[in-house]
């Protein structure tokens, strides 16, 4: 291992600009003559838009533009959508309800854009936006997913009758339902996968401008996948031709899934722009963030798994039905679906499961991916019912997973996936040693004498990353392939410049990137930089998110410089007048075998550029070649986390005492970023247990907008983490890479609450698992206790 | 439009603002330090925080014209010269106590008055309990915990 290549803990390059103010986000670049565009939004869930007076609003100073729906319906600017098609179990195609970027006649949420104001300052504009008078009428409003479907509840779009979007189903039902008839032992859980705001600390923005010289229009947001947005806006939103449209995500400030999507804002920026001839920026505030910036999570699930008489499990069967939010977000629809059913398996040889997902609309903010999207729901499920099981039947629940775990790879899940590698009995044991599980009776006596409840909890994650085999996805319904694009710019100086489809919000891409390329030619760090984020620089791009960039993103890159190194061999051989087969390269230097000829890295770069030893018959001048990566199958990170809690028992009050993570990501290209992802996964996935929930009340209004009402997780809320790796390599890539960027998020929710429910003795805790959650479960649990005696 | 004067990284600054313009927004519109960063609406999340004559505030919550005569030191004013980095900076970098950047220059001011107030051996659980106003998505924390207990010992070199 070279103090630059693969597995040293590199310092980040990106630090720099961050750490001295010089990081240039959205917000940061300012265009001349900008303008500050400010949204009119619904205050109600659910109503209908009787009139719009926007005449007093036209005359406050300032004003550029009052844009509403009906301008836009009378520009035909198209509207948002799902890209992933997912059919009903009775063949029927998903139900998707119009979404424009302004609403029309109706609104559908607290938050749905209604007009907006184009003005000079954005205190003019939000001056005037208060002056917008909307006339509504009020109807009635549904936000609980388990409502949606009632007799009673308020249809939300015409045609789409019951708010069901589609009743999908995985796996073999019958099969399920024999095994069940057959088990020695049937665990049951009805469990909410509580509903989660992403909250990015960089709030979204966007700004657009327009050329009217060239007909261009450029775009600058904070997106995850920029090349996306460009052929969304382009394709179906018809805002302007893909090659007339350019957008730059430059520094983005932290994504979790939540700025992967298309949103009203972006499209009507653009659009505004173009009207007005003016720069146009919009960026979010906090408030306007959590009722405009898709959720997570949402799912509410009846769940039981059958065991046989040893503690096999036979079968798993669950109906969940999921909130996808007043309108089907660009994703939305995948997430419960292919991205939640397929990973019910877990680290389990299951011989049957079979899945049920009714998808609803609600009068709440669109739901969509958000760090480890269906994934942490599915793990939860998973490993919410192996522990209960356990305890229910006077297993240890170590032991039991052991008792369960695939051994054998490759394995073929019932529910479509087949990992391809793994060892989960190593990051079992490893978790245990590291965490001193046989210490832990010592400590809950030593806890009880202060009053203290101690318990601890498990969760044995599976996930499904690199996302994804183009032609896999395609069958499954995605409407994209989702491959990644590289290439290498060797300049004839010999420094080399990558251009990834990859984006980087957090990832620190510019380090790992360049570690791989620093790696495999052997030349200095320093002498590498990594753009992305660009349309008018990158070809083309998929994005980062379902932690793709290593294993799709970094394949890439690594095929295009084997590209580089076979022609670059070439044009040693004509310098070094030998034949081709005869050239090695290694650590930066091309020799002749079985001669002391040698050229410099440098040097054949330059050569291939001056193209002064071949003529172009034999070789084009000129270093630098792409590659498009498609992989062969999803990759199978896994791992053990385990979580130490102490409950006070006199105010329910949980602390985390220990975490213990032991993680297989496969190869690791920077261990130091690895980790820090696994931090930051952990503290949103404890976030979920224990701290964070969106509320909406009965009539649709989001009690919890705010940081004052949305607890997000604190340095005092969480403790130091123990971390350590094994390594399987991925076979399903040529780095060996799994991927790391959402294992702490799906693993944690499961691991907290089992050491709650240890704690305290019963099973019956929601989250987020807050004081007075675990008060009154405790108040319960007693008079349940003293009702039986 | 009034005026207000004040000195920001140790140079003299006047501007004409609207009264109601914010801090944050004087530096970062009218001065283009666009270090200083907004991440939310309610005084919480700290990615604002600057340095009103040493002490550590949050920039969203003050008026411009607040700052009368006042001197201002934001992340583009800490590092010894152009070319150097402030000890706290450079231990965040050193110990990877930053992944998206976005909090980061609250999170370091924020550090920095620590560090005035509370000394330069600091504990974890000191840490913890001070960064009460900063919020961070990205690191769970871990390593701002590590780089903050670094770079107040490295100060004090």
């Amino acid at each position: 291992m070279t103090a630059t290549g693969i597995g040293a803990a590199v310092r980040r390059k990106e630090d720099i600009r961050f750490i001295t103010g010089k990081g240039q986000y959205t917000d940061d670049v300012v265009r001349p003559g900008e303008t500050r565009a400010v949204f009119v939004r619904s205050p109600h869930a659910h109503a209908k838009i009787k009139r719009i007076d926007t005449a007093e609003a036209a005359r406050m100073p300032g004003v550029v533009a009052i844009l509403t729906g009906a301008d836009l319906a009378n520009d035909k600017i198209g509207n948002l959508i799902c890209g992933w098609m997912i059919h009903s179990k009775d063949g029927s195609p998903m139900k998707m309800a119009p979404h424009p970027a302004i609403a029309s006649g109706k609104v559908n949420h607290v938050g749905d854009a209604v007009a907006v104001v184009i003005a000079e300052t954005r205190a003019q504009g939000r001056d005037a936006a208060d002056k917008v008078k909307v006339d509504y009428e009020e109807l009635p409003a549904v936000a609980d997913p388990a409502k949606a479907q009632a007799k009673d509840a308020p249809q939300i779009h015409a045609d789409i009758p019951n708010n069901t979007i589609y009743q999908w189903s995985l796996g073999d039902e019958k099969a399920v339902g024999d095994a069940f008839r057959g088990a020695k032992h049937v665990t049951r859980l009805d469990i909410v996968n509580n509903r989660l705001v992403p909250n990015a600390i960089e709030p979204r923005a966007a700004l657009a401008e327009y050329d009217a010289g060239t007909d261009n229009l450029t775009l600058w947001n904070t997106s995850q996948n920029p090349h996306v947005a460009r052929l969304v806006i382009s394709a179906f939103v018809g805002i302007a031709p893909e090659h007339k449209l350019r957008v730059i995500a430059p520094d983005v400030g932290g994504g979790f899934g939540s700025k992967i999507f298309i949103y009203p804002e972006e499209v009507v920026c653009l659009w505004a722009a173009r009207k007005t001839g003016r720069p146009v920026k919009w960026t979010a505030e906090r408030s306007e963030a959590f009722l405009t910036d898709a959720h997570g999570r949402d799912h509410v699930t009846h769940a039981e798994m059958a065991f046989d008489g040893d503690g096999k499990i036979l079968a798993l069967r669950a109906k969940t039905i999921a909130n996808l939010g007043a309108y089907m977000s660009t994703f939305s629809s995948s997430i419960p679906t292919y991205l939640y059913a397929t990973l019910l398996s877990g680290q389990y040889g299951i011989p049957q499961i079979y899945c049920e997902v009714d998808a609803v609309y609600t009068n709440t903010v669109p739901v969509d991916a958000y760090r480890g999207a269906g994934r942490p729901e599915a793990t939860f499920v998973v490993e919410r019912l192996v522990e209960v099981g356990a305890r229910e039947m006077g297993l240890d629940p170590a032991d039991l997973r052991k008792r369960n775990f695939i051994k054998q790879f490759p394995h073929q899940t019932p529910v479509i996936m087949a990992y391809d590698a793994g060892d989960y009995n190593a990051s079992l044991k490893k978790a245990m040693e590291l965490a001193d599980v046989k210490g832990f009776g010592k400590r809950k006596r030593d806890s009880a004498r202060h009053g203290k409840l101690r318990g601890l909890g498990y969760s044995t994650y599976i996930e499904a990353c690199g996302i994804a085999p183009s032609q896999a996805v395609g069958s499954l319904g995605a409407g994209v392939g989702l491959w990644e694009s590289a290439e290498v710019r060797v300049n004839p100086t010999g420094s080399v410049e990558v251009l990834t489809g990859s984006h980087a919000h957090g990832q620190g891409h510019e380090t790992t990137f360049a570690q791989l390329v620093s790696e495999r030619l052997g030349i200095p760090f320093e002498n590498i930089s990594v753009l992305h984020g660009d349309t008018d620089k990158v070809q083309f791009g998929m994005g980062t998110y379902g932690s793709r960039s290593g294993a799709v993103g970094m394949s890439a890159i690594a095929q295009a410089l084997d590209k580089v190194i076979a022609k670059a061999k070439k044009v040693a051989a004509f310098m070094m007048e030998a034949s081709e087969g005869d050239i090695e390269f290694k650590d930066g230097k091309f020799t002749v075998a079985g001669t002391d000829k040698s050229a410099a890295w440098d040097d054949v770069a330059l050569n291939a550029y001056i193209a002064h030893k071949f003529t172009g018959a034999e070789l084009e001048p000129g270093l630098k070649e792409t590659s498009f990566y498609d992989p062969t199958n999803f990759t199978f990170p896994a791992g053990c986390h385990i979580c130490e809690v102490e409950v006070d028992s006199e105010t329910g009050r949980t602390e985390i005492v220990n975490w213990t993570a032991v993680d297989d990501f496969g190869t690791v290209i920077n261990p130091m970023i690895v980790e820090g992802q696994v931090h930051g996964g952990i503290a949103q996935g404890v976030g979920q247990a224990l701290l964070e929930g969106a509320v909406y009340d009965k009539d649709g209004q989001l009690v919890s907008g705010s940081f004052m009402d949305y607890s997000m997780p604190r340095a005092h809320d969480l403790p130091s983490f123990k971390l350590g790796l094994t390594e399987t390599k991925s076979p399903s890539n040529p780095l060996g890479i799994k991927g790391c960027g959402e294992a702490g998020a799906i693993a944690a929710p499961a691991a907290v609450i089992n050491a709650i429910t240890d704690a305290i003795g019963t099973e019956q805790i929601s989250m987020p698992a807050t004081a007075q959650t675990v008060w009154s479960a405790l108040q319960r649990a007693n008079a349940a206790r003293q009702a039986a005696e | 439009m009034p005026k207000v004067s004040m000195t920001v990284n140790g140079k003299p600054v006047t501007g004409n603002i609207e009264e109601r313009t914010l801090l944050v927004q004087f530096l970062r519109e009218n001065l283009r330090l666009t270090g200083t960063h907004v991440g939310c609406d309610t005084s919480q999340c700290g990615a604002c925080v600057v340095h009103v004559n040493g002490i550590a505030m949050k920039s969203c919550t003050l008026l411009a014209l607040q700052m009368e005569g006042a001197s201002i030191t934001t992340i583009e004013g800490i590092a010894p010269s152009p070319t150097e980095l402030h000890p706290m900076q450079e231990a965040f970098r050193e110990n990877h106590g930053l992944q998206c950047g976005y909090c980061t220059p609250g999170m370091i001011m924020s550090a920095l008055d620590i560090v005035r107030r509370k000394g330069h051996d600091l504990d974890e659980h000191t840490i913890r309990e001070e960064l009460d106003g900063n919020i961070c998505r990205c690191t769970g924390y871990h390593n701002i915990v590590k780089a903050v207990a670094a770079g107040a010992r490295a100060m004090a070199k």
